[in-house]
């Protein structure tokens, strides 16, 4: 069953172009990661679909229903940024505000009690630790006992342990059967998290699938060595100089390696190592983003 | 409870947990009444009449002026604001609690003006007058309301701040809510029919008092409204449609 998708979504704010016909699908019980370099598009696209902007062209749905239709949005949960918390008003009256929208929300105490907040009920949120006042922000995501959670950098200025303590409520929620759909731009955090990975950049979905599978599909591996002069070489997809050493990335490890030595440069040290999902990750935004400029070019 | 009694309410909480708000759009039609109509005409029971319903105009417009111009460019500004708009409710739920808040903080405002004028001043009211003047702040509220929601959601927050304190002293004082019904200064006397001060001081003076209306600043009011909450409401659609660039 799908509960929230994207088709040809489109989103222009004036010149700018944020997302550039976005196909996206989100099924019940998956837990999805958005991947992406600031600026690539994410909070535009869980803009769309939490129904706070609607697409230039192409179509949002939620619940099968349109995200600007309040009705479409009550098996929804989103999580406020955390600076935007009320900060005269006591934390058991944000999570009461909230939960007067759902037909069957969490009681207060429960919910404060599963984010370790109880203690703080009284508190005014602008008294509140950024790690508190983050806590919160989540917690109100899952007051209305949703059935599909969207979260927007959820973990972005946590320390370690908060961290883990967030991750663990989102798995929670996702073993009872929950979905989640959840950017950032931490790999680690997508990678402990999600089984599927959309991987965002420059407005396009440039992947979407496991994690394992990102990795396969990419197969970006680095060849690194010393050498004076760099040859022109087919099929680098990034080049960086550190240290003296030349680093190139190259879906084909093998072939780059034969082209070096055929092209008679003299280098030492080589060494070739598949990369991180983060390197594959910036090595297909860069792809994009040297396809691009060759297509405007 | 409907949610836009939840959503009044809590907008009030807000308010009410940082006081000097209030007091602000208070303040200065007290003071006014304590300065100059106290003083000046309070032994008047006619004249003290006049001026209680004018500062109370003057106390309308400026707790609606300021409370939505300023609180809604400041709202806008805050991350809670899109956030409370992914919750399963309408605008329509959110507007109507904003407008029922600053309904309940518009009488608060004008509080201290009935009690002064009623302890200090000779101006009295019959039962009847009071109930009409309460009714009549409720009307007169509309334009100033739409004129603060047209500021507030047209303008970042400062400068929201600014236009409406620029704004609501010349409303004041060209309106003629500074002077008597027939005392004002000639030009004055030119200008206040086409502002929207005129014809809702002239509202309140015919609720308390047996005072004919200009028909002429009633029909501007009118004009006003509508072109104010053409504007309120082109401001609001185009801030929901568009907030990034």
């Amino acid at each position: 069953m799908i509960l929230a998708r994207a088709h040809q979504a489109t989103r222009r704010y004036g010149e700018v172009l944020a997302l550039d016909r976005v196909d996206l699908t989100v099924r019940a019980g998956e837990l999805v990661g958005l991947l992406g370099p600031n600026g690539a598009g994410k909070s535009t696209l869980i803009n769309l679909l939490v129904g706070l902007r609607h697409p230039t062209t192409g179509r949002v749905e939620l619940f099968g229903g349109d995200p600007r239709d309040p009705a479409a949005r009550r098996a929804l949960g989103v999580t406020p940024q955390e600076t935007g918390l009320p900060g005269t008003l006591r934390v058991g009256e944000v999570v009461d505000f909230v939960s007067a929208h759902f037909p069957d929300p969490v009681p207060r105490a429960e919910l404060l009690d599963r984010f370790g907040l109880a203690e703080q009920a009284r508190r005014q949120t602008g008294g509140l630790s950024g790690g508190q006042r983050r806590r919160l922000a989540v917690a109100l995501a899952f007051v209305g006992r949703p059935r599909l959670v969207i979260l927007d950098e959820p973990t972005t200025g946590l320390d370690v342990a908060a961290r883990r303590t967030l991750w663990e409520a989102i798995r929670a929620f996702h073993a009872e059967g929950g979905t989640v759909l959840l950017s950032s731009h931490y790999l680690e955090e997508v990678e402990a998290l999600a089984q599927r990975v959309v991987v965002i950049g420059r407005g396009r979905v440039l992947a979407d699938d496991t994690v394992a599978a990102i990795r396969g599909i990419v197969g970006v591996h680095r060849v690194s060595f010393v050498a004076d002069e760099l040859p022109d070489l087919p099929g680098v997809v990034a080049t960086e100089r550190t240290d003296g050493r030349t680093h190139l990335l190259t879906t084909d490890a093998d072939q780059l390696v034969r082209d070096l030595v055929g092209a008679g440069v003299p280098f030492r040290d080589l060494e070739v190592r598949p990369t991180s999902l983060e390197e594959a990750f910036l090595a297909i935004t860069d792809g994009d983003r040297a396809e691009a400029a060759t297509a405007t070019a | 409870m409907p949610l836009a009694l939840v959503h009044a309410r809590y907008q009030l909480l807000e308010t009410v947990r940082i006081p000097v708000a209030v007091v602000g759009s208070a303040f200065f039609p007290a003071a006014t009444m304590l300065f100059f109509v106290v003083p000046f005409a309070g032994d008047d029971a006619v004249g003290a009449t006049y001026a209680t319903a004018a500062m109370i105009t003057f106390a309308v417009m400026s707790a609606n002026i300021f409370q939505y111009g300023i609180g809604v460019a400041e709202d806008r500004n805050q991350p809670w604001d899109p956030y409370t708009r992914t919750l399963p409710a309408g605008p329509a739920v959110r507007f109507t609690g904003r407008i029922l808040a600053g309904v309940v903080l518009t009488y608060l405002s004008m509080l201290p003006v009935v009690v002064i004028a009623a302890v200090a001043t000779a101006a009295r009211v019959s039962p009847v007058q009071l109930l009409l003047g309460a009714l009549g702040v409720a009307v007169v509220s509309a334009p100033f309301t739409l004129l603060g929601l047209a500021i507030g959601y047209s303008l970042p927050s400062r400068a929201a701040t600014v236009v409406a304190q620029v704004v609501f002293f010349p409303l004041a004082f060209g309106g003629g809510l500074l002077s008597g019904p027939d005392d004002a200064p000639g030009f004055v006397r030119t200008i206040a029919p086409y502002l929207p001060t005129r014809g809702a001081v002239e509202l309140m003076w015919a609720a308390v008092t047996d005072r004919r209306p200009d028909p002429l600043a009633l029909v501007m009011l009118g004009v006003w409204i509508v072109v104010l909450a053409g504007v309120a409401g082109w401001a609001y659609r185009r801030d929901q449609g568009r907030r990034f660039r």
